[in-house]
């Protein structure tokens, strides 16, 4: 009787030592990323869902936890219930208010975790692994050499800002060093807030002030997407051009179709998302080196290329 | 209806006197006005003008929808999220639609019949849960504002729904297009504005709003029903959402969970500003609409000049709204 229960115990014993060493193995990715609060981040969650999807089949050992958050501390919480509850491996982060979420993030790295930072840098350097992101001042500087290739004589122009965060400020700052010098004379910048209804009404009123506009720079697709319509109803829609950025495919079918309104794009994809997962999925999976800062291109986009970047499945 | 009573009969007895509780709304707009033809000179154009009006429209019919639900003693949160679910919704039905009923005005006058079943049953729900349910409106209303969201959210996946673009060329008009140069979203508007006022001022219905906000038990006393009062507030609300999505709809032809984001504010802003009370009792529609018209042209005269910084916007907007409401106060006070 005693034999039997130490035989027995000690089979317990070695199937929790066997079962412990079997979810070592396994590894568990946490993705958080902001709730799709305007078209941008939607693309986010749908590329990172889909990377996820196509992961799991390919590899049986990774397994996702996946969070979709509409503010700040939703987000923080998200990501303490991964580390406490999920006990995850790695951590891929797009954060929403990257300076709020910094410190909670370290605390994900000091765990002993693996960090990858999508598009938005934190307040202090050196937390993430690895750095996955849009080239933010080259898309300022790339809308702002199409401007200046476009208008070699200059010109009235305006811009359309998303919200007043870094980002938005370094495409900014980008544009206008990029048009300095040139005889193109920016009439007045006004938040649109990446939004459509708000690129309506803001261009609505630039077009009210301004009887002579020849270019608009929207530096998203959602806002310019407002703005065309406001242009349209005015009827000034052969006056001027406007450029857009992120790569929606409501925009590039304009661009591919050669739509004089819409003559080109700049890239910024929320498949960056995707980027970042596959690329801390190998790290774990392939065992090469990812950690580093990779940063993807703001290419722009022109009726000759637009159909690499088409794709009529995305959501975006 | 008694608590009611004495504000109303007492009105005619005042005579002419102008009081400034009465018209400060009017006053503010007054002050904006000027403000904004000293800014810039085509602040004045019938184009400028127009094109306020008709985007202040889609919050304007809201707004006036939640005057009842105000004045009534309640609130509705969900406004905002339950236009944006209900374009949605149209959206696909229309889209949906293409097949068997072809690209003309049929589609378009189906979608916009599921909007105003969508919006009537959106308000059947809330009222039914807040009166039958006795739930707090608060709760209620902060619930389906969460359930409305993510709904247009995942009915996007979350990008954005857009309309057949032939549709869209169909539906365009309702938007851009009017009578005598006066664009369809105001005309809407102002005829809702008038039916509100009407029913507001001249009917039992808008004498039980008023009666039931001002104290619940005494109406209840003097043999009004009202639950049924207070539920219909609630349905005359998404009815108005409802009929405000099918002016907006045609203006981008596109729903994403943006839209309709904080409109609830807005709404509830400018029946505030307007004079009605916000824990019940007393309701002016009129004042509802100039209060619209104020937030409308706040945002217009801040793209109209440059020397605010764009950063400073939401102060200039936070400014005007507590001036205005203080116009009235003021007078109230001496």
């Amino acid at each position: 009787m005693k034999l039997l229960k130490s035989l027995l115990g000690a089979a317990v014993i070695a199937g929790a030592l066997g079962g412990s060493a079997l979810a070592q193995d396994k590894v568990t990715i946490g993705v958080s990323v902001p709730a799709a609060d305007h078209g941008w981040t939607g693309g986010v969650n749908y590329f990172a869902q889909q990377a996820i999807e196509r992961l799991k089949k390919t590899y049986s050992n990774v397994d996702f936890v996946f969070a979709s958050a509409p503010d700040a501390p939703k987000q923080i919480a998200d990501i303490e219930d991964m580390v406490s509850t999920r006990n995850i491996d790695a951590l891929v982060i797009l954060p929403g208010d990257p300076d709020a979420m910094t410190s909670a993030i370290k605390q994900v790295k000091d765990a002993g975790k693996f960090v990858t930072v999508v598009d938005r840098q934190l307040s202090i350097n050196g937390v993430e692994n690895l750095y996955v992101a849009g080239d933010n001042p080259g898309l300022g500087a790339n809308s702002a050499e199409y401007f200046k290739q476009a208008l070699p004589e200059g010109g009235n122009i305006v811009i359309l800002r998303g919200l007043p965060i870094p980002i938005d400020q370094q495409r900014f700052d980008a544009f206008v060093k990029g048009i300095e010098g040139t005889n193109i004379k920016v009439l007045d910048d006004e938040f649109a807030n990446w939004n459509r209804d708000d690129g309506f009404k803001v261009m609505q009123d630039f077009l009210t002030r301004f009887p002579d506009i020849k270019a608009v720079w929207a530096q998203d697709d959602d806002i310019a997407l407002g703005a065309i319509e406001a242009i349209k109803q005015a009827g000034r829609e052969n006056d001027m051009f406007i450029v857009g950025g992120a790569g929606m495919q409501q925009m590039l079918q304009r661009v591919a179709a050669g739509d004089k309104l819409v003559p080109v794009d700049v890239s910024y994809s929320p498949a960056m998302i995707a980027t970042a997962i596959e690329l801390t999925t190998s790290h774990f999976t392939g065992g090469i080196q990812v950690a580093g800062r990779y940063i993807l291109d703001s290419t722009l986009i022109t009726k000759d290329n637009a159909s690499e970047y088409l794709d009529d499945k995305s959501p975006f | 209806m008694s608590a009611s009573a004495p504000d109303i009969a007492a009105k005619p007895k005042k005579g002419f006197r102008l009081e400034l509780k009465t018209v400060g709304p009017l006053v503010a707009l007054l002050l904006l006005v000027i403000l904004g033809i000293s800014l810039n000179e085509n602040f004045l154009t019938y184009n400028n003008l127009t094109n306020v009006l008709a985007r202040s429209s889609f919050i304007g019919i809201i707004a006036i929808g939640a005057t009842f639900v105000i004045t009534s003693g309640g609130l509705d949160l969900s406004v905002g999220s339950m236009a944006a679910v209900i374009a949605g919704i149209m959206i696909i039905v229309m889209n949906s639609l293409i097949p068997s009923l072809g690209i003309g005005v049929g589609v378009v006058l189906v979608g916009m019949g599921a909007g105003l079943l969508i919006g009537g049953a959106a308000g059947v729900g809330n009222g039914l849960m807040i009166t039958r349910g006795r739930i707090e409106a608060f709760i209620v209303t902060l619930g389906t504002m969460g359930i409305f969201r993510s709904l247009v959210t995942f009915l996007a996946d979350g990008g954005t729904l857009s309309l057949n673009f032939q549709v869209a060329d169909v539906y365009r008009p309702v938007y851009y297009d009017g009578l005598f140069g006066v664009p369809w979203p105001i005309i809407v508007f102002a005829l809702v504005a008038i039916g509100g006022e009407i029913v507001m001022r001249r009917t039992a219905f808008g004498r039980y709003c008023a009666a039931i906000g001002s104290n619940e038990q005494v109406a209840r006393y003097s043999s009004i029903n009202v639950d049924n009062v207070r539920l219909f507030t609630y349905i005359l609300q998404g009815v108005l959402v409802a009929v405000a999505v099918l002016l907006y709809v045609p203006r981008l032809g596109s729903a994403s969970s943006t839209t309709g984001v904080l409109w609830e504010l807005e709404a509830i802003a400018a029946v505030i500003i307007g004079g009605t009370t916000l824990k019940g009792g007393y309701g002016r529609i009129w004042g509802t609409v100039v209060g619209v018209v104020i937030l409308g042209l706040i945002g217009n005269i801040l793209n109209l000049q440059s020397f605010i910084s764009p950063y400073l916007n939401g102060a200039f907007q936070g400014v005007i709204i507590i001036l205005a409401v203080l116009l009235q106060r003021g007078r109230r006070a001496s």
